[in-house]
């Protein structure tokens, strides 16, 4: 079974993406900013992470770049899922090593489609 | 809506465009249907059959029938047939037309433009190979609303987030304010007909490669036997048909075989020997063409 890390500060958004990811047969580990993400790959690295921007303590780019450095950090799939949803945003949030961006509001369609693009699905 | 209104707007569909409204289909009545009626004043799916039973009613007529027939579609939808067409059609195509160097593609449903733009994406991608060449993507549907969307090009967030990949929103599209515009080098590669299916097509010339993906399922047997003819008419022996996901000529024609491997990819006859009809250029000479300036030109 494939695990995901769902990072956001909503417990509603974490809970939406659990019940998503949950049906596409993910088991999930939730994270509620950037910091405990990274506690949550040092433990254990993901098979994906569905990665909210805006979030206290350690925002989601901080977190993916941290990430990226760490050993076996090149492997999870990133998915960003962030109101962030302008060309700048998407263009460097890409650069810094994210594979598929999801602009919110979402549904189970878009995730779905996300998940399938980077082979996740 | 009684069973006499719903027994004659399924005669009217079928003689107006061959949709065949299957029981199963009957949900989509209220969905498509109930938005027509509010838009025309009308309180009831009633008052909206009552309504176009009226002589001079032919614009909202066509209004019931374009919401009915109208599909929803998305970028690289299925995925499976553009990879067909970036791993199999497209190398084929470069070889088979090297001295020629021009093809000419057919989205036979474009509706709102995801299709023919997601192949003039995989186009773009393979842009190096395509030094030089003209190719043309003709876009028809029965709906003239679909059409000014797909000319348009411009999509809600929704629409840009369904199999299309963030990369190709980054490369080929613009954002306006909540929405996003496929640039225009991409929609001037794609031209723009309203086209009913069941008139005659033969005029639009010979085409190498045509998608026609998830709009013969609306027409009986009988008409969707004749829609592929027609189209293998229009095809060199080397040209390829894409069919959609749950689609089949098996059992209903043999002017088109199955290849195998490759589902939803249809040649015509034996597809063995290209060069007997292949030259697009000679057979589309006596066809009336689409207007020159509007060909994608690559490499210049």
């Amino acid at each position: 079974m494939k695990n995901c890390l769902v990072v956001d500060d909503s417990s509603v958004i974490r809970k939406v993406a659990r019940r998503i990811l949950e049906d596409l047969a993910f088991e999930i580990v939730e994270a509620e900013d950037g910091a405990q993400a990274l506690d949550a790959c040092r433990k254990e690295m993901p098979n994906a992470i569905l990665l909210d921007w805006n979030m206290p303590v350690m925002d989601g780019l901080e977190f993916l770049a941290h990430l990226r450095r760490e050993p076996g950090g090149e492997k999870p799939k990133v998915v960003f899922c962030t109101t962030e949803n302008d060309v700048g945003h998407i263009a460097k949030a890409m650069r810094a090593g994210a594979d598929e961006y999801i602009m919110k509001p979402f549904d189970r369609e878009i995730v779905e489609a996300k998940f399938a693009e980077v082979g996740l699905i | 809506m009684t069973p006499q209104e719903f027994d004659w707007l399924r005669a009217f569909l079928k003689q107006q465009s061959g949709l065949v409204l299957t029981n199963e289909k009957q949900y989509l009545i209220e969905s498509r249907l109930l938005p027509v009626a509010r838009k025309a004043g009308l309180a009831s799916l009633s008052a909206l059959i009552a309504k176009i039973k009226e002589p001079g009613q032919s614009m909202l007529a066509a209004t019931v029938v374009e919401a009915m027939t109208t599909n929803e579609s998305f970028f690289f939808r299925d995925k499976t047939p553009f990879e067909h067409f970036t791993d199999t059609m497209l190398p084929k195509m470069l070889e088979a037309r090297a001295r020629e160097r021009r093809l000419r593609i057919w989205c036979a449903a474009a509706s709102t433009g995801q299709e023919p733009y997601s192949l003039a994406m995989c186009l773009k991608d393979a842009e190096a190979k395509l030094a030089g060449w003209r190719v043309e993507i003709l876009g028809t549907d029965l709906s003239t609303d679909v059409l000014e969307k797909a000319k348009a090009g411009v999509y809600t967030q929704f629409e840009v987030q369904r199999g299309l990949p963030i990369n190709h929103l980054l490369k080929y599209f613009t954002q306006i304010g909540d929405t996003w515009q496929i640039n225009s080098n991409m929609r001037s590669m794609v031209q723009y007909r309203k086209l009913n299916l069941l008139e005659n097509f033969s005029s639009l010339g010979q085409f190498d490669i045509i998608f026609c993906r998830n709009v013969l399922i609306y027409f009986d047997n009988k008409t969707k036997v004749e829609i592929l003819e027609r189209m293998a008419k229009m095809m060199p022996a080397d040209g390829y048909l894409v069919l959609g996901a749950a689609e089949t000529v098996v059992g209903l024609t043999d002017v088109f075989r199955p290849m195998t491997e490759k589902r939803g990819l249809y040649q015509v006859g034996d597809g063995t020997a290209p060069g007997l009809r292949s030259s697009s250029l000679g057979a589309v000479g006596t066809a009336a063409p689409i207007g020159a300036s509007r060909f994608a030109s690559f490499g210049r």
